[in-house]
């Protein structure tokens, strides 16, 4: 059984194959992996805003689509994974509860799909695949013997991206 | 207000009293609708790092039924009533008059009923949240979802992520005397809605 990596909410981990890193029960948050498919080295982060300049203070970067990005970015190229091939993928984004008067806070899980793109194309990593938005929860995990990612849902049946 | 809030053991006790008294009023509620007799620990009250609420309601992969609504007034927050998916469908079979059992999926009425339990409880709640601190609160209509307990919690987390990394969470289980509903109250403050509560009652 390769090692399982569990990554929490608003936390990042990254490894080599043949580990699979996976995150439970995404609403609105984001699950960013990365994956470097020669040295099959990946990371796989779980933001849950878009924009840390609209924030109060945090002690954790890694909450955020575009303070989150660079950390594992820097952490899987640490790990040998090579910047030029690394390729992206990103799944959640829904909306959970649906409102009539829909505020902003309501609509963040678009918004941190936007983020996660506009943080991925400020770093030059091209997203080659997505699963975003719905009214679903999701659990993600990226296969790194593979570079799957994996996307499962409780009655929107599990689909690999 | 900073973005991280500390709390004194004078404040907890508050806060506690506050959700006994708001949850025993919520119990009493919902024991009258479903005729049962509803059992309700002491309130927990908590100061929690954001990724660790799923953790409250048995991790986030959990599959539950959530009831949510937004407080508004001079304390704001968020409302959240859980349900094990099992709980609900049991909660269901009794509001509906049928066999236990019955209910396999939630159609339309059955998460209208489910709905309305959340109003009731939270109207209930927020009557006793008045009476002891003199903030008239008035809860949003409630919105329902099934799903993972985590993705359902976000609708919660990402509006606190945004001041502090931490949650202060006033919890409440409501047992049925026959064991088959087991479902968690949460009154979330905005972080700013404490300082409001506490002066209220008396404690800096």
């Amino acid at each position: 059984m390769p090692e399982l990596i569990r990554v929490g909410m608003a936390d990042y981990k990254v490894g080599k194959s043949p580990a699979t890193i996976i995150s439970y029960g995404l609403g609105s948050c984001i699950g960013i992996s990365l994956y470097d498919p020669q040295t099959k080295i990946g990371g796989l982060l779980h933001i849950m805003l878009p924009d840390s300049t609209q924030a109060r203070a945090s002690d954790n970067p890694a909450k955020f689509a575009d303070t989150g990005l660079p950390l594992m970015l820097n952490d899987v190229l640490k790990l040998g994974a090579a910047k030029n091939r690394l390729v992206a993928k990103i799944a959640g984004g829904a909306q959970m509860f649906a409102f009539s008067n829909a505020t902003d806070i309501m609509r963040v899980g678009v918004r941190n799909a936007e983020a996660a793109k506009k943080a991925l194309k400020a770093h030059g990593i091209k997203l080659i695949a997505e699963d975003t938005g719905g009214t679903y929860g999701r659990t993600v995990q990226i296969e790194l013997d593979t570079g799957v990612y994996k996307v499962k849902t409780i009655d929107k049946g599990e689909k690999e991206i | 207000m900073s973005d991280e809030f500390n709390l004194s053991p004078a404040q907890l006790d508050a806060l506690r009293e506050i959700g006994n008294i708001g949850a025993g009023n919520s119990a009493t509620a919902l024991s009258q609708v479903i005729n049962k007799r509803i059992d309700m620990n002491v309130p927990k009250v908590a100061l929690v790092p954001l990724e660790s609420v799923p953790d409250l309601v048995g991790g986030p992969d959990v599959i539950v039924v959530g009831v949510f609504l937004r407080v508004y007034g001079k304390a704001p927050g968020n409302i959240l009533f859980l349900l094990p998916q099992k709980s609900a469908y049991y909660l269901v079979d009794t509001l509906m008059g049928k066999h236990h059992g019955d209910t396999q999926k939630l159609d339309f009425m059955d998460e209208s009923a489910l709905m309305e339990i959340g109003n009731i409880l939270s109207g209930a709640y927020l009557n006793a949240f008045f009476t002891f601190t003199q903030i008239s609160m008035l809860p949003s209509i409630p919105a329902l979802a099934m799903d993972m307990a985590g993705a359902i919690l976000n609708v919660v987390l990402v509006q606190l992520g945004q001041m502090g990394d931490k949650a202060l969470v006033i919890e409440t289980q409501f047992l049925s005397e026959d064991d088959g509903i087991d479902g968690q109250f949460f009154l979330v403050p905005d972080p700013g809605s404490l300082e409001t509560i506490m002066k209220a009652v008396g404690v800096e």
